[in-house]
């Protein structure tokens, strides 16, 4: 197993596989009336949040505590940070307090790579969003979700439409799926796809209704209204028409197909609240199955590692 | 008055022979001298080459004492084997006055160990929109010849073009850096393949050409003189090559960095690699290298770049922009241009010492080494090679990009009006 997960690419097909089906059987946790396993006993696990996600954190924060680890959130508003502590500053105290893994949001991507190489902190280091980069861990828990659905992707059609170009999920999402075996289509204006996606192992499209009717799943990404200010495209009415989800859009998919969003998510327009709230929708068991698949995530990278030292303090606890 | 023989040189790479520098002048030049009392220097095997050039430094005083000095900048110019370097106006203050220049000038003869030659600013205050005293710095004891907004574009067409007449009064010449400012918003990386998969915002390629376009058609209507800064791209270098066929006043400079490294090092995402303009693809590294060698590209300038290390070692779009080059030149060089048979020694003297001072309009640099010109020598050892440690340096700053790298060469000795700055490959004393 790798020591940090930083990128999806970081993963073998091997190793995504087992992280989804590890996943599968930390879920059954989540059902039983005591949600907690003593794994993680002992061990301390660091939420480093440089940006504002609630979602993202709590998730993390219930997958470490149902392993019964130690969790210390860190979040740039009211600590030291926002006095304009650097990051490597931040990350030798951590290493101090004896931080075992550590799990990083931060606006600017490849953060947590530097974390993971720089030599400033030994522990696992999570990449729970960087910039414009990657989310692996969304990816995963994406991958999860359609797994449940559908069974084995390989073969399986995966409609991504939106913001690719300022989207971590998207590039974590085209790399994790297409590693599974998945056909990746991604669907934006040509404004919002990057330069170089002509490499990606995926197909793309300017144009959505095209891209759905043999869709097993179609996701939509976070279009930010402003965008439009950048000239990315003319309006927000204008988006929606050409690439929001609706009802009559929806109706395009095979009847198994099933609609994601990582959210938050921006109702009315790259999705309809009809789309958004309908029975294809998964996207409140995609937050479920976050927490399953962080808690596969922490369970292989910290368990996985364990020296001799932290195997004694486990064995005295 | 001081004396010293520099024995069995290589002159330029090609012929062997005994260098009599005195009292700051090449007196003679030929085999095995008489020199009298003249300090014995064995220079066997080794290059000699009239003193280095650059038209491209940042020594970041005033305003920067932290990150580099005159003093230190120009110690770290002697190490790299150069008697002028042309200082950057993006000081605090800016050099946008007479005042500004004069001060740095002043620093550099003092110190003794680089003539540091300004370079004044575009603009008041590198804002873009006055146009600074240029007249005034011309006329200075500096005599500024040479103007730049380095570090930002001029990128006002009708200030560009004002500019550009209005240098024609005293020869001047404005040193753009080309980076159209919409284009390279926010932008961290060059944009290609690998901007995409990192989720860098990318820094087009036009950003770059569609100024170096710009300002070599405006340099043609008006008829003066254009230097393109730190050319980067493919597609710079071929505007350059089609705006030279027309005989057009244009003059360019591409750096070391853009000469040997390439975007793939920013994977590791550190700083140490991030630069403006940044480091482009391996086919923008061979056209460069291919535009210097054919002269569309006139020199090589170090954009020698001085940041502190809580700079660099944080994360990539809250570093710096900018890394130290001035001890590593012609290093780079030479493993870049001359180990791959592109240059010969003597094309480096070219695109290193004489024309950057013809650009420059710096007189007494870039002579040839002749009998009765200024004595400003470097002696190289091309056959030495080292690993490259970023603590080895005169400079304050340990921004290097070559840390841990097998660099060839070494700069043995360099000569500023017949006075050592570097001796044996170590910092000599100067007499203030």
């Amino acid at each position: 197993m790798i020591r940090h997960l930083l990128s999806s690419a970081d993963l073998s097909k091997d190793d995504a596989v087992l992280i989804l089906d590890t996943a599968e059987e930390l879920l059954s946790v989540a059902s039983r009336p005591i949600k907690k396993l003593p794994t993680l006993r002992g061990r301390t696990v660091v939420n480093l949040f440089f940006e504002d996600s609630t979602r993202t954190r709590i998730s993390f924060e219930a997958a470490a505590k149902r392993l019964s680890a130690d969790v210390i959130n860190f979040s740039a508003k009211g600590s030291s940070v926002s006095k304009g502590e650097s990051l490597k500053d931040t990350a030798l105290t951590l290493q101090a307090m004896g931080a075992d893994a550590v799990v990083i949001r931060h606006g600017s991507s490849g953060a947590p790579h530097r974390l993971a190489h720089a030599s400033w902190i030994n522990g696992a280091i999570i990449n729970a969003g960087d910039g414009s980069h990657e989310h692996p861990t969304q990816a995963l828990l994406d991958a999860f979700t359609m797994r449940r659905h559908l069974g084995d992707l390989d073969g399986r059609r995966v409609t991504i439409v939106g913001d690719v170009l300022h989207s971590r999920v998207a590039r974590s999402n085209a790399l994790l799926l297409s590693i599974l075996g998945a056909d990746v289509t991604l669907v934006a204006p040509p404004t919002l796809l990057p330069v170089g996606v002509d490499s990606w192992p995926v197909q793309t499209s300017y144009e959505l209704d095209g891209a759905l009717d043999k869709a097993d799943v179609v996701m939509m990404l976070r279009v930010q209204g402003e965008r439009m200010n950048d000239a990315f495209f003319p309006s927000a009415r204008e988006y929606s028409r050409r690439y929001g989800l609706d009802t009559r859009r929806m109706r395009r998919l095979p009847e198994h197909a099933i609609v994601m969003h990582p959210g938050p998510m921006n109702r009315g327009m790259e999705i309809t609240a009809d789309v958004a709230d309908s029975a294809r929708s998964v996207i409140v068991e995609q937050v479920t199955n976050g927490v399953a698949v962080r808690m596969a995530v922490l369970y292989l990278l910290l368990s996985g590692s364990t020296d001799a030292e932290s195997t004694e303090a486990q064995e005295e606890a | 008055m001081s004396a010293h023989v520099l024995r069995d040189a290589l002159v330029l790479g090609e012929r062997r022979a005994d260098i009599l520098i005195e009292d700051g002048t090449i007196t003679a030049l030929a085999d095995s001298l008489d020199a009298g009392d003249a300090r014995e220097v064995d220079a066997t095997g080794l290059i000699a080459l009239p003193g280095l050039v650059d038209l491209h430094t940042h020594l970041r005083e005033p305003g920067r004492e932290d990150a580099e000095t005159v003093l230190t900048g120009t110690q770290a110019a002697a190490r790299g084997g150069f008697t002028c370097v042309h200082a950057m106006a993006n000081t605090d203050p800016v050099a946008d006055t007479a005042g500004v220049v004069e001060q740095v000038w002043r620093l550099g003869r003092e110190h003794g160990y680089c003539d540091v030659q300004p370079v004044g600013a575009v603009t008041v205050g590198l804002d873009g929109t006055q146009l600074a005293e240029l007249g005034a710095m011309a006329e200075s004891v500096a005599k500024v010849r040479m103007f730049s907004d380095d570090g930002k574009c001029v990128s006002d067409a009708v200030l560009m073009r004002r500019a550009l007449e209005y240098v024609k009064a005293f020869g001047g010449v404005i040193a753009q850096h080309a980076q159209e400012p919409r284009l390279t918003r926010g932008a961290q990386m060059n944009e290609g393949e690998l901007s995409g998969i990192l989720g860098l915002t990318g820094w087009p390629a036009v950003a770059e050409e569609a100024i170096v376009a710009r300002d070599v058609l405006l340099s043609a209507h008006v008829g003066s003189r254009l230097h393109v800064c730190h050319v980067s791209t493919r597609g710079s270098v071929e505007i350059l090559r089609w705006a030279k066929s027309k005989g057009w006043d244009v003059t360019a400079e591409v750096t070391p960095h853009h000469l040997l490294l390439t975007d793939e090092l920013v994977r590791s995402y550190d700083p140490i690699f991030k630069v403006n303009p940044p480091l482009r693809s391996s086919d923008d590294v061979a056209a460069v290298r291919e535009g210097l060698a054919d002269g569309t590209i006139d020199c090589v300038a170090t954009d020698h770049a001085p940041h502190p290390m809580e700079d660099k070692e944080c994360e990539w779009s809250a570093a710096a922009f900018g890394m130290l080059g001035l001890e590593t030149a012609l290093s780079v060089v030479q493993l870049a241009m001359v180990d791959s048979a592109m240059l010969s020694w003597s094309d480096v003297a070219r695109v290193m010492s004489t024309v950057p001072a013809a650009i420059g309009r710096v007189e007494a640099h870039g002579r040839p080494l002749a009998v009765g010109e200024p004595a400003n020598v470097v002696l190289y050892d091309s056959g030495a090679s080292r690993q490259w440690r970023s603590d080895d340096t005169a400079s304050l700053s340990r921004n290097t990009p070559y840390a841990g790298r097998e660099l060839p060469g070494r700069v043995v000795a360099t000569f500023l009006r017949g006075r050592p700055t570097v001796l044996d490959g170590e910092l000599a004393e100067v007499p203030v």
